[in-house]
């Protein structure tokens, strides 16, 4: 293993180490701050205490003893100052004889219900992915912040206000059984490629590959065809991730041995396991066309009509902007850039947000200049130049404008 | 935990829906509050009488103003309150979800915060 790899291994094992405890300790006492408070107390204490003494057996098991302490401190503290009359005094202090029970030998892993809890429908849409972000991957509010291109104290007080909302209006920590999963579901799924989508710029951003984490537990537990989807989804775009490093290269002219063969054989199967659910959905759909894309590793091809095909279904079964966009470059490619052009006039005249969506205008820039109108075609690069949020992608969009 | 069912719906009458539409309501609430009972969750229910009846209070500049009509003068009006004690928000939930007006209104879920017991405040929880 290199030694960034190593790095990455480390920090991926402290990710997940710190979920599971922030999972359990919020599931126990309903109090999700509190618990994200006591683990990272814990984290520290541990930053000094084991370099002196060594890491402890259970590292696990030390990190919930201490996380367990502190989270008991602060209820007897706040036990002590009952000052205001009605203000509600937590009524979490009951749940340390459970929590004393837990063994840290075999700590439950409560994850997946944190999931849920992040993507409930009593959590406003626009704090879910940023709370996953947050809770589950232990991203700082900062970080956060600069990825949704918002204020880090606007993203602070958009997460405060959905945890206090989970402690208060009292959000459980549970999987939702079979009756109500499938309703639930969906905004889960939402979330975790909304901490994708989010993540995906040139290069493997550590969200971007503990976002696929976060789909690979999620699939393995609810064994859902779209959770599958999702994860191969995000396998197979993450193994071309590589392909772009300082420079932009466009899909078409990425070198299929820059990709990770590895990744995309894993998101390959992950489709297969999938389709085996046998109910088809807007993920299986964007994956099954990555997958498209994967294959011409092997091919040496790309088979557009087979995108097509993928294509209208897709836009059919989830017509958003993204996916009508994606429609209009295989259109192209398939019946030529007047084709893709007529989908992209169809879609300004549906999404009035199509004019500040960067991605409509690379495309239609593309089109203009394959259908030979150059003065238009140099506009629109301008305008997909200007709203592109990546310098690499910037400047190949001057470069490339006639 | 207890948390009160506000239901919001525009005031209807026999007049503007239908005697046989307005029973058809009273029936739906009369099973919904006995599922609520049954299930040992049911604190009280009331179905407040139309705003046309209600007074509101206010004190401006250290003066009394007593106005007929509503608080707030909108299209739908709080026409009645269910409050429930059960574990958690999803229970709750499932309980909104399940009252009658959710048909022809919207149905809001709160926790309350503190309740009078024997006169006494007394926190949720």
């Amino acid at each position: 293993m290199t030694r960034s790899g190593a790095w990455a291994a480390a920090e991926h094992a402290a990710r997940a180490s710190r979920a599971r405890l922030v999972a359990l300790l919020a599931s126990n006492s309903g109090d999700l701050a509190l618990a994200e408070d006591a683990v990272g107390a814990a984290f520290e204490q541990a930053l000094v205490v084991w370099p002196e003494r060594g890491v402890p057996a259970n590292p696990d098991g030390w990190l919930l003893t201490v996380a367990r302490n502190r989270q008991r401190d602060v209820w007897k503290s706040a036990a002590h100052r009952t000052a205001a009359p009605l203000e509600q005094v937590p009524d979490n202090v009951g749940s340390v004889a459970t929590l004393d029970e837990v063994d840290p030998d075999a700590i439950p892993d409560r994850r997946l219900a944190l999931l849920f809890v992040c993507a409930h429908p009593a959590i406003a849409e626009s704090a879910r992915t940023p709370l996953m972000l947050q809770a589950v991957l232990g991203f700082d509010a900062a970080q956060v912040a600069s990825v949704f291109a918002v204020s880090s104290s606007a993203m602070a007080g958009r997460l405060v206000r959905a945890k206090r909302r989970i402690r208060d209006a009292r959000i459980p920590f549970v999987v939702p059984d079979r009756t109500v999963m499938p309703e639930r579901l969906p905004a889960v799924l939402e979330a975790v490629y909304g901490c994708f989508t989010i993540a995906r710029g040139p290069g493997v951003t550590p969200m971007a590959s503990e976002s696929l984490y976060l789909a690979t537990v999620l699939a393995e537990s609810v064994d859902e065809p779209e959770a599958w989807g999702l994860a191969s989804l995000i396998a197979l775009s993450l193994s071309r991730a590589g392909a772009t490093g300082a420079d932009f290269v466009p899909l078409d002219e990425q070198d299929p041995a820059s990709w990770d063969a590895e990744l995309a054989e894993r998101g390959e199967r992950m489709l297969r396991r999938a389709s085996a659910g046998g109910r088809i959905g807007r993920f299986q759909l964007e994956a099954a066309m990555q997958a498209v894309h994967a294959a011409r590793r092997h091919t040496g091809v790309t088979d557009w009509p087979a995108l097509d095909t993928l294509s209208r279904a897709l836009v059919h079964t989830a017509p958003t902007l993204g996916s009508r966009v994606a429609r209009a470059a295989i259109a192209d490619r398939v019946d030529g850039p007047e084709a893709g052009l007529d989908v992209l006039d169809a879609v300004a005249r549906d999404h009035p947000a199509a004019t500040s969506y960067q991605p409509f205008h690379a495309v239609r820039a593309d089109l203009l200049a394959r259908a030979g109108r150059t003065a238009d075609a140099r506009a629109a690069f301008d305008r997909a130049a200007e709203l592109a949020t990546d310098d690499a992608v910037r400047a190949w969009l001057r470069n490339r404008s006639p | 935990m207890r948390y009160t069912i506000l239901m919001h719906y525009s005031e209807e009458t026999g007049e503007s829906i239908g005697e046989e539409t307005i029973a058809a309501g009273r029936e739906a609430f009369a099973a919904y509050t006995a599922a609520l009972e049954q299930a040992g969750v049911l604190i009280g229910a009331e179905v407040l009488a139309p705003s046309e009846l209600t007074t509101t209070l206010r004190m401006v500049d250290g003066e009394l103003r007593v106005q007929d009509g509503p608080f707030a003068d909108t299209k739908e009006q709080l026409g009645g309150t269910v409050v429930i004690d059960v574990p958690d928000l999803d229970a709750a939930i499932e309980w909104a979800r399940q009252a009658p007006p959710i048909h022809w209104g919207a149905v809001e879920v709160r926790p309350g915060a503190t309740h009078t017991v024997e006169g006494v405040w007394t926190p949720n929880r």
